[in-house]
């Protein structure tokens, strides 16, 4: 079970994305873990094949516990030693074993044998050195035609699925996990389904299009993600219309909203007692960067239209770029600066509660594409499903309460970082300039940092390049 | 269009948004971002909903016009 995020000390399996016997590599999706705030899929640290789970869907385990064992594939196994079992997620990926056979093969041989089934240990090499090549794996392969052939490795971008053996493993059909929950969810059969996705998978339309054709029927029961639905918390809860209406669904958000609580307190509790917060504020000058957003727009579809807070979070990852004492942690007692801008966004949920994932190299994406990956980001987080670097990279978050009406808010540092930055309503002002009143558009930005690391002055020009950056809206 | 198509078609697009905002919720002078807490990229998406369901582009110098659940209404009746 792997730590996704500094307050996490407990996870709990929710589903497997993999089956015994799947052949998984390093990065490939194997299960989605329920922690106190969100699901999220999580990463296999090793490569090789899916042995057994060592924990049960629904339980509750600590941080660090084996969750399942994934053993080496007979070709990457050393001649004539036992399988040596590999743990996934309660360690630090170990190197290979540098084993004598293994040492003269190259990566693309040692794939060839593993799809074909061969155990290179059995060959006798034939290249230079002693060293085992494409024809000495071919030609073990042709002669042993009895021998299974081992799934193929499933291309890098698709989770491993034991369906990718076909036929051969009871005839499953080839799925993405998000179709298969799908279809659970829907009581559709994936037998009787032919796939338009890659090789024939049955892909997340082809589920709902079978759903909506009428072979639904009503999940058997509470499916074990319920879709988030729930009140937001009182204190968020408007005055006006539609507060009393809620009340109903705040009690059936239940359990869940008041771990979720919980967790969130906790980690704010640790943040407030160990980080000595100072805190600044500046208005930004909106004037340009709404008239470019609103030609920008002009010409657009809805669909790629952009918000004001895309160009908020450019200008941010850029600063912190810019004053590396806003970006990166703090942790056994010293400041390491992120080599990167991963910028946290933090999300409300509609139960309540508060997640704030990773905009991956923030400073280095466009406008339009940090645009798309925020949607989604907000999207998957809405839906419980980011993944665990998502979680555990921010090196700087921002939170944007301002599209809820408010005009400054000063968060609190999500420990290990060090910077929480803040920015409140876009709304128009009277703005003096040049000895004449007129009206632009504005917004206050704040900054909380952590005085361990920096201190007014530059928490001061960090605040002061977000403003600059967003006079020239077109360079963003 | 006609109103009740229009308002059929506004519930509709906030169904699939906000999955959690219920039916007795979208009174005509229900807001949507304050009373039905929806942000900028919700509403965003409400806006490319509607325009797939409708055919009506809402373009951004209008939004102020469809800030409330009645004016999304007939907006979208009188250029339906």
């Amino acid at each position: 079970m792997p730590s996704l995020g500094a307050d996490m000390e407990h996870g709990k399996v929710v589903e497997w994305l993999v089956r015994p016997g799947d052949y998984v590599r390093k990065g490939d999706l194997i299960a989605a873990v329920d922690t106190d705030k969100t699901v999220m899929d999580i990463e296999s640290f090793e490569e090789g094949v899916v042995a057994e789970f060592l924990v049960d869907i629904g339980d509750t385990v600590d941080v660090g516990t084996p969750i399942a064992r994934i053993t080496a594939t007979p070709a990457q196994l050393p001649s004539g030693r036992p399988a040596s079992d590999r743990t996934s997620a309660d360690q630090a990926p170990s190197g290979r074993a540098p084993a004598d056979r293994n040492a003269k093969l190259p990566p693309p041989v040692r794939h060839l044998a593993h799809s074909l089934g061969v155990d290179v240990g059995s060959l006798h090499g034939s290249g230079t050195n002693g060293a085992v090549t494409r024809a000495d794996v071919e030609r073990a392969a042709a002669a042993s035609p009895t021998r299974t052939p081992v799934p193929p490795a499933p291309a890098p971008d698709r989770v491993p699925d034991a369906a990718s053996s076909g036929a051969a493993r009871g005839g499953r059909v080839r799925s993405s996990p998000l179709a298969r929950r799908l279809a659970e969810q829907f009581g559709v059969n994936l037998q009787g389904l032919s796939g338009t996705g890659p090789e024939g998978a049955v892909t997340e339309a082809d589920v709902r299009r079978e759903a909506a054709a009428g072979s639904r029927v009503e999940p058997p029961g509470p499916t074990p993600e319920p879709p988030v639905a729930a009140a937001p918390p009182v204190a968020a809860a408007p005055a006006g219309a539609g507060t009393g209406a809620r009340r109903g669904r705040k009690e059936a958000a239940g359990g869940k909203a008041e771990s979720l609580r919980q967790a969130v307190g906790a980690l704010m509790s640790r943040s407030k007692k160990e980080i000595p917060h100072y805190y600044l504020a500046t208005t930004l000058d909106l004037e340009a960067a709404m008239a470019w957003m609103a030609s920008a727009n002009g010409g657009r579809p809805v669909a790629s239209r952009l918000v004001p807070s895309a160009l908020l979070l450019k200008a941010t990852a850029l600063a912190a770029k810019e004053v590396p004492e806003m970006n990166g942690f703090f942790t056994d007692g010293s400041f390491h600066p992120g080599t990167a801008v991963h910028l946290g966004v933090a999300v409300a949920l509609r139960n309540g509660g508060l997640v704030a994932p990773a905009l991956h190299d923030a400073d280095a994406l466009t406008l339009d594409e940090l645009m798309e990956q925020l949607r989604d980001l907000v999207d998957r987080a809405r839906a419980g499903r980011l993944q665990r670097a998502e979680m555990a990279d921010p090196t700087i978050t921002v939170t944007n309460l301002g599209d809820l009406g408010v005009e400054s808010v000063y968060g609190v540092i999500y420990p290990p970082q060090v910077a929480m930055v803040g920015f409140g309503r876009v709304m128009e002002q009277p703005w003096a300039h040049h000895g004449m009143l007129g009206i632009r558009h504005a917004a206050t930005a704040t900054l909380s940092a952590d005085h361990r690391v920096s201190n007014g002055l530059r928490g001061g020009r960090f605040l002061s390049r977000i403003d600059e950056l967003l006079q020239t809206p077109e360079e963003l | 269009m006609n109103q009740q198509d229009a308002r059929t078609a506004v519930q509709a697009a906030i169904g699939q948004v906000a999955p959690d905002v219920e039916p007795g919720d979208l009174a005509d002078g229900a807001r949507l971002r304050q009373d039905l807490e929806l942000d900028s990229l919700d509403f965003l998406r409400l806006v490319e909903t509607i325009a797939g369901s409708t055919g009506v582009d809402i373009p951004e110098r209008d939004y102020p016009a469809v800030a409330t659940v009645g004016g999304l209404v007939e907006y979208v009746a009188a250029h339906g």
